[in-house]
């Protein structure tokens, strides 16, 4: 028998070029007559450019050319172009220079006169909200795609009850109630309202988004930092408006995108558009500061909660506002938030509404768990502040109010295909010793406080329907073609494993071929939203079924007997006629043509599938399908996450002292991967929940938290050095494989577990903001004016 | 002790205030905008005869290696951009990562922060200068992070296993804490710390073994 490759640990095969230094991300990539191009920034937040005169870096040695906003392509609306005379952002790019070395492109930058008229500027949306109040854009604060751009203002009274510190009942352009909440409400035993901040915070990917392109004729060859590879290929060539045939696109390693990244990068475009003028290939190197700008965002809230419970700890309403700061061009992760407040737990009665809000603050975008990491660090403190008034332990309010896998929620009623929220639940208790150290809580040593909190986070984690493509050549190796991005997650070897392991095939002879699209590419799934697990090891599975069944078809041809009586092992296909291996299974089935080697190709693939597998077809037996196994409801995981704090009450400082994680994903795949995910993600979310702040001047609308160092992610001193995770491992009854993706939901666990331990430090106290930063809790701790109003956003 | 001793004589040769001292005795200044490389235009021949010698010799990887290196060119650049060396990332330009450590006579040092000038007649190694040159054998920490599977993405991975080989060096024996102290000039995003915790204490036990 050849090995087992689901669940063990198994390197990546990049690992090697990674650690030598080989690995070439976008940055890395050369090509002769290289130049470099450097981005001019607008200073304000809200601008327009009234006359630019670029004629002394033009005449400066070795500055080669200006690329400006007119010729690149331009959208109508709130819709974000590469460069523009209409800044809606400070930091916005409003030009590129081209010079033979970045020294003198940035040098021609500052010769060039530039001439901006500063328009009015939004920073925090309920500012914007205010009758009377500013808006983001000249035309109005809300845009439709219908009707264009219009004003909307809450009223006068909404803002007297918002100013008198009570939840408002405002008029919302989103809205969806289930249940009878005002009825269910009035039957609750315990109804706790509290006004929420969560902050927006920059991705800060390790890699910024740097760049290089340049054309040979009309094709165009792209090296991009980018999350997703197929996929972003084909938004290249929409953006560009050119048939995706004819760029050659190169995305081998990614340093990380966090959602910042996922088809590729608005500023992708420039390097392209900006060889294409000048006949010469250009890199654009983006610093850490222009990352901080135009790197992206997750969007922050202000939100007003209603939560209603019953005697027993049951959750049985929810009213929820939300108000999003979506940033210039309108990211809006809101809806997944009211989806998942519901979700996770299961009033039976919701109103949800929101109100997305275009400001005058750096672009957002989906930032790992997006809207279920904000939602849950926020009410993970309330559900347990709820169980502490009832007189009951939080782990139970956890497993009372969690769901099972026949949950119906949402306004559209959504299924899901399992859930084992609760067992997560139980074994992070019990690996955390949870009866045991819930007894600690409170405890005091010197100045230090210890508190423990649990946070329980699912988030969505697969689709379906994606193409897989592999080939066995006649070297009888299996080389499995990945459209999916090198991002990180391991994912372009391990989605490949249950592929292999139907074939038979030990690890050593499986070739996983990604990263540059001239050596072809099925229809792959942007790499976000925790897809990727589920969708590729089953459209790898589905190839690889297929595989399986011409390797039979090829054999029984070529020794005779039934297809099905023969078995596929260690490389080789044996059966009543006798044995060959599969390299020669290969060499036959490239002889026998037709579907054998991808000359016939099957009816039901994407059409972005079609001009690869043509260009592989005759080099072997080829494994090509659509997943069609099919599945009811939507997939979703869950970490448990456990966290025990010192909260020093001098100082105000945060001591994250014990953390364990526990998820349930599905069929684990990856063990060691795994972890390194479950930790990760929460570590993220603990950057989230108190280390990374935003700061902007309201004055001149200018972010002050603009460097790694004035928004900082956790560093290795951050988190003890001893961390536990688990896995309930529990196949996913509705997939062929039963792996669910796990890339998001630790980043809520490890929110909510931090700012429910901060609050039973506190004593059971919710600040009910993020970032929980020093200065922030020594106020409350002191009970001091906190120098800023209950729901501002950006505060110092 | 040891560790204090080496930060101690690190401090006298490359602190930020030579640095500075430096790039003003060659008499340019760093820009905000961006980082400063190749034969600029800007720098007519006349500016850079007058300040200092623009192709000098380093000592990269146990190789010298002649090269044409401005007087406010910074170590990053110049292996990254004139000596093909890419395998040192550019994480931050401004020592807040790590992502670009080298070492220096042994040294971990950010490169993004070392003129190129002052590491002459030092020996610079990089992450691509660690495999054996003869039988391309991989160091015992490259042989511990791919043992252990180190790293997600993988860009912060040549400066923390950089930070590694120094450690080993300073510190054969590590606690976990020791080890996640000597590490902590290095930043990874995808927060992968425990597994980077986990290479580290192999790596010292393979040293130890050798």
């Amino acid at each position: 028998m050849a090995e087992k490759l689901v669940g063990t640990d198994i390197a990546p095969p990049d690992l090697r070029a990674k650690i030598t230094g080989r690995a070439k991300y976008a940055e890395d990539f050369r090509a002769p007559g290289m130049v470099f191009a450097k981005l001019l920034l607008s200073p304000m937040p809200h601008a327009r450019v009234r006359r630019v005169d670029a004629s002394r870096a033009l005449a400066m040695p070795g500055v080669i050319d200006i690329l400006r906003a007119d010729e690149v392509p331009a959208r109508e609306g709130p819709r974000e172009a590469c460069l523009t005379d209409n800044p809606r952002y400070e930091g916005e790019p409003i030009l590129a220079v081209a010079a033979v070395d970045e020294e003198t492109a940035a040098a021609a930058i500052e010769e060039i006169e530039i001439d901006f008229e500063p328009l009015p500027f939004v920073l925090d949306p309920l500012d914007s909200l205010r009758p009377g109040g500013p808006n983001p854009y000249v035309e109005g604060n809300q845009f439709s795609g219908q009707d264009g751009w219009s004003e909307f203002k809450w009223t006068a009274a909404d803002f007297e009850a918002i100013d008198a510190g009570l939840m408002p009942d405002p008029e919302c352009p989103v809205e969806w109630t289930k249940g009878d909440p005002e009825s269910a409400f009035a039957e609750s035993a315990l109804v706790l309202e509290e006004a929420i901040v969560h902050q927006s915070l920059t991705h800060h990917p390790m890699e910024p988004r740097s760049n290089m392109a340049y054309w040979e004729g009309d094709r165009l060859f792209a090296f991009v930092s980018t999350q997703s590879s197929q996929q972003t290929k084909f938004a290249l060539a929409g953006a560009l408006d050119m048939d995706p045939e004819n760029i050659t696109f190169v995305s081998e390693y990614c340093g990380g995108g966090f959602g910042s990244k996922i088809a590729g990068t608005t500023i992708m475009q420039v390097p392209a558009l900006f060889s294409r003028k000048i006949g010469r290939p250009v890199m654009l190197r983006v610093t850490r500061y222009e990352e901080n700008y135009i790197g992206r965002a997750r969007p922050g809230f202000q939100s007003w909660l209603k939560m209603g419970f019953l005697e027993d700890g049951k959750c049985n309403a929810i009213d929820l506002i939300i108000v999003q700061e979506s940033g210039p061009y309108g990211a809006g992760d809101y809806n997944t938030a009211g989806m998942i407040a519901d979700l996770t737990y299961t009033p039976q009665n919701m109103r949800f509404r929101a109100v997305p809000m275009y400001t005058n603050t750096p672009p957002k975008a989906a930032q790992r768990g997006p809207g279920g990491a904000q939602i849950i660090s926020m009410v993970e403190p309330i559900l347990e502040k709820a169980g502490r008034e009832l007189g009951i332990d939080r782990l139970e309010m956890h497993r009372i109010n969690a769901p099972r896998s026949d949950v119906r929620f949402g306004p559209r009623d959504t299924s899901l295909t399992s859930v084992h929220a609760v067992e997560a639940l139980e074994q992070g208790a019990e690996l955390f010793d949870w009866a045991s150290k819930v007894q600690l809580s409170g405890q005091r040593n010197g100045s230090k406080v210890t508190g423990v909190g649990i946070g329980l986070s699912p988030y969505t984690a697969g689709s379906r329907g994606r193409d897989g493509m592999m080939i066995i050549r006649p070297d009888g190796k299996l080389y499995v073609h990945q459209g999916i991005g090198n991002l990180g997650t391991h994912s372009i070897a391990d989605t490949a494993r249950p592929a292999a392991e139907l074939l038979g095939y030990d690890w050593d002879d499986v070739v996983i071929v990604w990263g540059d699209s001239s050596r072809g590419y099925p229809r792959s799934t942007v790499q976000a939203g925790s897809q990727t697990t589920t969708a590729h090891t089953r459209a790898n599975r589905a190839a690889a079924e297929d595989a399986l069944r011409k390797i039979r078809a090829v054999a029984a041809s070529a020794m005779g007997g039934s297809p099905g009586a023969y078995r596929v092992d260690n490389g080789r296909v044996s059966g009543p006629g006798g044995t060959m291996t599969l390299g020669r299974i290969a060499e036959r089935a490239i002889a026998m043509g037709g579907e054998y080697d991808g000359h016939v190709l099957p009816g039901d693939i994407h059409e972005q599938t079609v001009p690869a597998a043509q260009m592989l077809a005759g080099q072997g037996l080829m494994g090509i399908a659509r997943d069609n196994f099919g599945g009811e409801g939507s997939i979703y995981s869950w970490v448990a996450g456990f966290a025990l704090v010192e909260l020093d009450e001098e100082t105000g400082v945060v001591e994250l002292k014990e953390y364990v994680g526990v998820t349930d994903c599905g069929t684990v795949i990856h063990p060691r991967s795994l972890g390194s995910q479950i930790f990760g993600g929460s570590i993220q979310g603990m950057g989230m929940a108190m280390t990374q702040r935003w700061v902007f001047d309201p004055k001149w609308g200018v972010p002050f938290a603009n460097r790694l160092y004035t928004a900082r992610p956790p560093g290795i001193l951050d988190v003890p050095p001893d961390l536990k995770w688990g896995a309930v491992d529990i196949p996913d009854p509705q997939d062929p494989i039963g792996a669910k993706g796990i890339g998001e939901p630790p980043v809520g666990a490890g929110a909510a577990a931090l700012t429910c331990a901060v609050a039973d430090a506190m004593g059971g106290r919710c600040v009910c903001r993020t970032p929980l930063t020093p200065d922030i809790l020594l106020a409350e701790i002191e009970g001091r004016d906190r120098g800023f109003g209950r729901l501002d956003q950006h505060i110092g | 002790m040891e560790q204090q001793e080496s930060v101690g004589v690190l401090e006298q040769k490359y602190s930020r205030r030579t640095f500075i001292k430096g790039v003003i005795a060659t008499g340019a200044t760093v820009s905000s905008t961006g980082y400063l490389f190749r034969g600029s235009p800007l720098l007519g021949a006349a500016t850079y005869q007058s300040a200092t010698e623009r192709l000098i010799t380093l000592n990269v990887n146990g190789q010298d290696r002649r090269v044409d290196v401005l007087p406010h060119e910074t170590l990053a650049m110049t292996l990254r951009y004139k000596l093909g060396l890419t395998g040192t990332k550019l994480g931050c330009d401004r020592a807040e990562c790590g992502a670009c450590t080298v070492l220096i006579d042994g040294v971990a040092q950010y490169g993004c922060s070392m003129l190129t000038h002052q590491v002459r007649g030092r020996a610079v190694t990089t992450v691509e200068g660690l495999e054996d040159p003869d039988t391309g054998e991989l160091s015992v920490v490259q042989q511990a992070v791919l043992e252990e599977g180190g790293f997600q993405c993988a860009f912060c991975a040549p400066g923390f296993i950089m930070s590694m080989t120094a450690m080993i060096q300073d510190n054969p024996n590590p606690t976990r804490e020791e080890a996640a102290v000597a590490l902590s000039g290095n930043l990874c995003r995808c927060a992968d710390y425990d597994k980077i915790l986990t290479c580290a204490m192999r790596a010292a036990e393979l040293a130890r073994s050798v």
